[in-house]
């Protein structure tokens, strides 16, 4: 701190004209202050030994690189291109705050380019910036849709990701609330995992304010019903909300193309690295209609003008509409978000490309697909769903020795990380475990699972 | 040097299109494997391996770029960003300097590459560091329990919103504890989460003292009250001294009391939530606890609760064993106040951590004072400046670590506005100052806060070019007026941005609302 030299604090105090710092608190009632020993630990003030210290304690983790994981479900890992991170780590970028919008130029250009790249992906016009994650894009989006409709109730996928629904859940609220949103939940096929639609009709009706789903689902199930899904919701006057993993999107059809009205997803995947869950964000995205657009909550950096002819700018739209503009008036409310990481997202879009996509995405169904084969032909272990899936599927053991949980034991043993265990949120499923292959994974990788798989499935 | 001593400045200047008008056909970034005959002869042809009806046809229009063009593309656009390169002095956010030490040790694979559904075994690192960061919050603030799962200030308000319906709506009174207490002064986010939690909101106004008066808080707290969310010192630089008899009056029809712990940075070391009797309190570890403001998150809004609030906490918590071994408890109750998944930005939790530790007890501590000093040092200057007066300056006693200033004088005498100077200021290389949250009580606001950072000569530059530039309206108003002069564009207009023919947040809705598509 460049000012704790006592010449400093002098200087300081000489200029205030106060004798003591303690007096500068004099707003603050005595019997407000503390009297308390702080029992913080001993301060590392040298640099060296702060290093030691951070590098001792986070070195007992273990992690993705030096092992083979299977892990997505919410937090996936990709391989993150090398310029994603030299380019969100520039200085510039990593301590800016609100300056204007000329001075922070470039900064609100490369949101403006998140946005248009994502608009891309999802086939949508109007996007936000990003929101914290997956599961809060879910909330406003529901919150949108009952705003909209002026209905109360939103279908979800029975098979939806635990987490992301509690968060759902915590932006509905409570029945005793005007105001609250119910959640209901459509079943799936038991053959496919794909949702049931007689289900879904029975469910239908005009409380209704939106269907939600997500393509691929939560367990890898890409949703072929998609079109009809969202003609049946437009059918009883219901918004089409869809959740989407954008890495899926050069080998998949944009939601935009099968109806959707709303669609939402994750950030992370793009050029995030998963942080021990610390990289989620999310994102929102909708035709560019006025009907949708003054709902969103979100900040979001359109094109304009400058005091120059012909000059090109960024603002934001809508602004008043925020809570920062309106308080308790605005749609939700908006904050500090994961807005640096949407500069990496962007960076990440640019460097792919559309054949880029296109190769990644096939990447992930040749590796993911190999591996379900793979695992399907280890005696005593089953894949339910064997066809029909993007990056992630679930896998049986029901019918080897060992449950999931000691099986994710012995294969740690083999500097391997098995598929998140689905047996206590999914009973429905028996003991299975959602298995995640992506780009990063060889066939090697693979092959040396299904050979641990054999060992430890005994 | 220029002509008013003032350093010589101008931002880069980069001319630079849309990321979508570059590139050409055919070029690439980034490959992935494409010929894997040894997958596709188990797998066969990976396009059917999407079924017909959903397989993509049309390529996704972006751009199609050398790996090398993105990266400079990507340059130039960090070079015209402000940021901290000149000295931010950006009110409310408590600018500050943000370790590279933990910059760099939280891009290592041990933090980056892990995943959170990692067997705790795995992860002992991490969860060594939550529990030993939740374990110093308590101390900071007397709390019994921080969850770190709200990315940002506003997600841990939100938070609050959601544990306070929680808490009620166990006791069966959700249906009548309808309304959320706040004041003019606070955060809009504590209204604005107050509301999307289903509650009324009563806004306390402003009054004489520099906050609002105990007979007016005792006006709304009824059996319909839920719960109080207020943030004290608050923007202006005011310290509500009845803030103690506040969460008593609440407390005793009932309700809850939350503390948004913003303002934190120059009371930290002397005030701790809990012994003013607040129920929970939020820290902004993006700001006060030294990780970057990153332009607005990764974040993270820690939130601290008592004994009495920590049951409706469905965020997972970081416990220890009797072994010493850290495990994740997950609440059997889930889905009533998750805000987000998992355990919260762990790259953010390692550098408030980090910065903790590097500082210890007394480095806090003086970290408060010294940014009292450099606030009140700032006002001694600021003050000496014709134009240039304190909000509510009826009120004479120290501010606390930010004081609210209005340049209403000069804006009187010379027509330039606090918008104007903010935007001349970034033709010195200064990043714009805060004006203002909604509501404005103070004409042409602006809000320096210094923190404990910046040197005596950082702040001594930045009164000098707020003095300059109020000469400045004064010989040639005009160039203050049309400024910026240095940056790469000229002053933002902002027309058409609440026009939906004209707004355009892709760069496919500006080609059709221009006709330039095809």
């Amino acid at each position: 701190m460049a000012n704790s030299t006592e010449e400093a604090k002098k200087h300081m105090l000489n200029a205030i004209g106060a004798a003591t710092v303690d007096e500068l608190f004099e707003q603050i009632p005595d019997e407000h202050i503390t009297t308390r020993q702080f029992g913080l630990p001993e301060p590392l003030a040298s640099e060296v030994e702060l290093k030691r210290h951070l590098t001792g304690v986070l070195g007992k983790n273990e992690h993705c690189e030096d092992n083979i994981s299977f892990l997505g479900g919410g937090t996936w890992q990709h391989h993150v291109p090398a310029i994603c991170d030299e380019i969100w780590t520039r200085s510039e970028f990593l301590t800016s705050v609100w300056g204007t919008g000329s001075s922070d130029l470039g900064r609100n250009q490369a949101w403006f380019e998140f946005a248009s790249q994502l608009g891309e992906l999802v086939g949508m016009e109007f996007v936000g910036l990003p929101v914290y994650s997956w599961g809060a894009a879910v909330g406003h989006s529901m919150r949108m849709s009952t705003r909209m409709t002026g209905r109360g109730r939103i279908l979800v996928p029975a098979l939806m990701d635990p987490q992301r629904l509690d968060v759902a859940r915590t932006y509905a609220g409570f029945p005793e609330q005007e105001g609250h949103i119910e959640i209901a939940y459509v079943g799936y096929d038991q053959a496919t995992g794909r949702l049931d639609l007689a289900d879904l009709v029975s469910r239908l009706d005009d409380d209704v304010a939106a269907v939600y789903f997500e393509n691929p689902g939560y367990l890898g199930v890409i949703e072929d019903q998609a079109a009809e899904i969202a003609r049946m919701a437009r059918a009883a006057g219901a918004e089409t909300i869809v959740g989407v993993d954008p890495t899926s999107l050069g080998v998949i059809v944009p939601p935009s193309d099968y109806g959707a009205d709303i669609a939402v997803g994750t950030t992370q995947p793009l050029g995030i690295h998963m942080n021990g869950g610390g990289g989620v964000g999310g994102f929102i995205a909708t035709r560019d209609e006025e009907r949708y657009a003054r709902e969103y909550p979100t900040l979001q950096v359109s094109l304009t003008d400058t005091t120059q002819e012909g000059e090109r700018a960024f603002g934001l739209a809508l602004f008043q509409q925020s809570s920062y503009g309106s308080r308790e008036d605005g749609k939700d409310w908006t904050g500090n978000s994961v807005y640096l990481w949407a500069i990496a997202n962007a960076a990440y879009m640019s460097v792919l490309g559309p054949s880029g996509f296109e190769e990644l995405g096939g990447a992930i169904l040749r590796r993911s697909h190999y591996a379900a084969k793979r695992i399907a032909a280890v005696p005593g272990v089953s894949v339910p769903w064997p066809t029909g899936f993007f990056k992630e599927f679930v896998v049986r053991f029901d019918e080897t020795g060992p449950p999931v949980a000691e099986i994710n034991r012995r294969l740690r043993g083999h500097g391997i990380f098995g598929g998140r265990d689905l047996s206590r949120d999914f009973p429905d499923l028996g003991q299975s475990a959602l298995y995640c292959v992506t780009e990063v994974h060889s066939r090697a990788d693979i092959d040396r699972l299904t050979t641990a798989l054999e060992e430890v499935t005994r | 040097m220029t002509t008013n001593g003032l350093r010589k400045y101008h931002a880069a200047v980069w001319d630079e299109p849309l990321v979508m008008e570059m590139g050409r056909t055919g070029r690439r970034g980034q490959l992935f494997p494409v010929d894997e005959p040894e997958l596709d002869a188990v797998v066969g042809d990976t396009s059917d391996l999407v079924p017909e009806s959903l397989r993509r046809g049309r390529p996704a229009d972006l751009p199609e770029m050398s790996e090398p063009e993105v990266l400079r593309h990507y340059l130039h656009l960090s070079q015209e960003v402000l940021g901290m390169m000149g000295i931010s002095l950006f009110g409310t956010c408590t600018m500050k300097y943000n370790p590279r030490v933990t910059e760099a040790l939280t891009r290592q694979p041990f933090v980056a590459e892990t995943h959170p559904d990692q067997d705790v075994e795995t992860l002992q690192g991490t969860l060594g560091v939550i529990h030993g960061l939740d374990r110093m919050l308590r101390e900071l603030t007397g709390m019994d329990q921080f969850v770190f799962q709200p990315g940002g200030g506003a997600d841990a308000a939100f938070l609050h919103a959601t544990v306070t319906r929680a808490y009620h709506e166990a006791r069966g009174d959700l249906a009548r504890r309808r309304e959320i207490i706040t004041t003019a002064q606070a955060h809009p986010c504590n209204p604005a989460t107050a509301a999307a939690a289903g509650f009324e909101v009563i806004t306390l106004p402003l009054e004489e003292e520099g906050y609002a008066s105990v007979e007016a808080l005792r006006a709304a707290a009824s059996e319909r009250t839920a719960a109080l969310m207020v943030n004290n010192p608050d923007d202006i630089g005011i310290y509500n001294p009845h803030i103690k008899e506040w969460v008593d009056i609440v407390h005793s029809v009932g309700g809850l009391c939350f503390y948004d712990t913003a303002n934190f940075n120059g009371v930290m070391g002397r005030i701790r939530a809990r012994e003013l009797g607040f129920d929970a309190c939020m820290m902004m570890l993006h700001k006060t606890f030294g990780a970057p403001k990153a332009g607005g998150g990764p974040a993270v809004g820690a939130y601290g609760c008592s004994e009495k609030l920590a049951p409706y906490l469905t965020a997972p918590v970081v416990v220890k064993g009797d072994d010493g071994a850290f495990a994740i408890e997950v609440p059997e109750h889930a889905g009533s106040t998750q805000v987000r998944e998992y355990l919260g930005n762990i790259p953010v939790i390692i550098k408030a951590y980090s910065w903790l530790r590097a500082l210890g007890a007394a480095g806090v501590k003086e970290a408060a004072d010294l940014s009292l000093l450099a606030n009140n040092y700032m006002e001694t200057r600021l003050l000496q400046i014709p134009g240039v007066s304190k909000g509510l300056s009826h009120l004479d006693e120290y501010r606390m670590e930010m004081t609210r200033y209005s340049l209403g004088e000069l804006t009187e005498e010379t027509g330039v506005t606090t918008v104007d100077v903010a935007n001349r200021m970034v033709d010195y290389g200064v990043d714009a100052f805060w004006m203002s949250h909604e509501p404005w009580f103070i004409p042409e606001p602006f809000t320096p806060e210094a923190g404990e950072m910046w040197s005596v000569e950082d702040l001594d530059y930045w009164i000098d070019v707020i003095a300059a530039i109020c000469e400045e309206a004064r010989t040639d108003p005009e160039l203050v007026k049309t400024a910026p002069h240095n940056q790469p564009i000229h002053r933002v207009v902002g027309s058409g941005l609440d026009d939906p023919d004209r707004w355009a947040t892709t760069w496919r809705a500006y080609r059709r609302k221009n006709g330039l598509e095809g």
